[in-house]
């Protein structure tokens, strides 16, 4: 129970791949127009984490140590597939607005990174959890970003209005420029609460 | 020849491959400390994204096409592109020790370059033929590299600036980032 406990503490808070590793940035910066996409885009990378993870973790001891990138990113493409086609067929909608970034989890360093770091070297169930952890926490960041953005960029919080309409919406934060902006904002405000718990 | 101008003007300024598609923001943010490992790193992206192109290309319509077997496009093209970019590390390693030095981890990282895998996702969805496929590859490509660089001169300059401590590293170069994104969207006009 404890190992649970430990890897999804270390996966959302401690080494959050978002905000402390400063990985799987293209995703993150992309796809965060608004709060579904980060929270659909967060799951669809999970679920891949979490398959990956079980499956190198399994085969850690037939893969001879050369070859071992190469083996990680074929099983993980295979699962990128699988989630590609369950969404195209469940999820249409995400699927369309996810577009080219679905393919594009076989490339997140975070996925490689997990395997590379935990997976070949811990036992299955420990590599599940560790891969929930991860996952979990990079949907967590996502999700975050998503409302950030969509709220201040249209002023909807997951699609329904809910600023008075007195508010102007300041388009570009739903542009390229403004997840930039909303991700740097949200570092240094990080950054600030650590300097400041140094300090007492 | 017009169509393919647009393609090609169209990856470097207005859909860049880092500032207005996203694709290729980890080496963007990573190896951006000095203009002349960004340089290095822009040039070992271009080769790579331009063989990645063509190959991913001949791939697609002459293998995976005839096979029936299109739904494997994702497989294949990283596949492609890892043999590449270990095939562009040796010839590096082999010419250039210093550039290989300077490059360090970032150069394996080019397999896991979305923007690689992005142009020839892109290429594929957009069904460009094999010409086309080579200039949005290289059109990106150059792109990444102006970015990059273009990024890196001034992050070397704001190294030297008294700047709020929280905002040190990361957040910094961010919102730099987010400017120059800012000005980037200024070439929406042009095509």
């Amino acid at each position: 129970m404890n190992i649970v406990r430990e890897r999804l503490k270390n996966g959302i808070i401690k080494e959050n791949p978002t905000f402390v590793q400063v990985l799987g940035m293209c995703p993150t910066l992309a796809v965060t127009t608004s709060a579904k996409n980060g929270l659909g885009m967060g799951l669809a990378t999970t679920a891949v984490l979490i398959c990956s993870n079980m499956v190198i973790s399994l085969v850690r001891k037939l893969i001879p140590s050369k070859i071992r990138i190469p083996s990680f990113i074929v099983i993980i493409a295979t699962f990128v597939t699988i989630i590609e086609f369950l969404l195209e067929g469940y999820a249409p909608s995400l699927y369309d607005s996810l577009g080219l970034f679905i393919p594009l989890i076989v490339v997140n360093c975070i996925i490689l990174g997990r395997a590379e770091a935990y997976a070949s070297k811990h036992s299955v169930i420990a590599s599940l959890f560790d891969g929930l952890g991860t996952g979990l926490g990079f949907t967590l960041s996502l999700t975050m970003i998503g409302i950030i953005r969509e709220l201040l960029g249209t002023g909807k919080f997951f699609s329904r209005p809910l600023l008075p309409a007195s508010f102007e919406p300041a388009i570009i934060m739903i542009m390229a420029p403004g997840a930039f902006f909303t991700l740097g904002i949200l570092m240094a405000l990080l950054n600030q609460y650590r300097l400041q718990k140094g300090k007492n | 020849m017009t169509q393919i101008l647009v393609i090609f003007l169209g990856a470097i300024f207005v859909n860049n491959f880092v500032l207005s598609r996203f694709l290729g923001t980890c080496p963007f943010l990573g190896v951006s400390k000095k203009v002349e490992t960004a340089t290095g790193m822009g040039l070992a992206v271009t080769f790579v994204m331009t063989l990645a192109s063509i190959m991913s290309y001949i791939v697609y319509d002459w293998i995976l096409v005839p096979l029936e077997i299109e739904y494997l496009y994702t497989i294949a093209f990283i596949l492609v592109i890892a043999s590449l970019v270990q095939f562009v590390e040796m010839v590096i390693q082999k010419t250039s020790p210093t550039l290989y030095q300077a490059l360090g981890v970032y150069l394996p990282l080019i397999t896991t370059n979305c923007a690689v895998l992005g142009v020839a996702i892109i290429n594929k969805n957009e069904g460009y033929n094999l010409i086309k496929s080579i200039f949005n590859g290289l059109g990106g490509a150059l792109g990444f590299t102006l970015a990059i660089v273009l990024f890196a001169g001034i992050r070397e300059r704001i190294e030297k600036n008294n700047i709020l401590e929280a905002f040190k590293g990361f957040p910094i170069a961010l919102i730099t980032a987010g400017l120059m994104s800012i000005a980037f969207l200024g070439f929406q006009g042009l095509l």
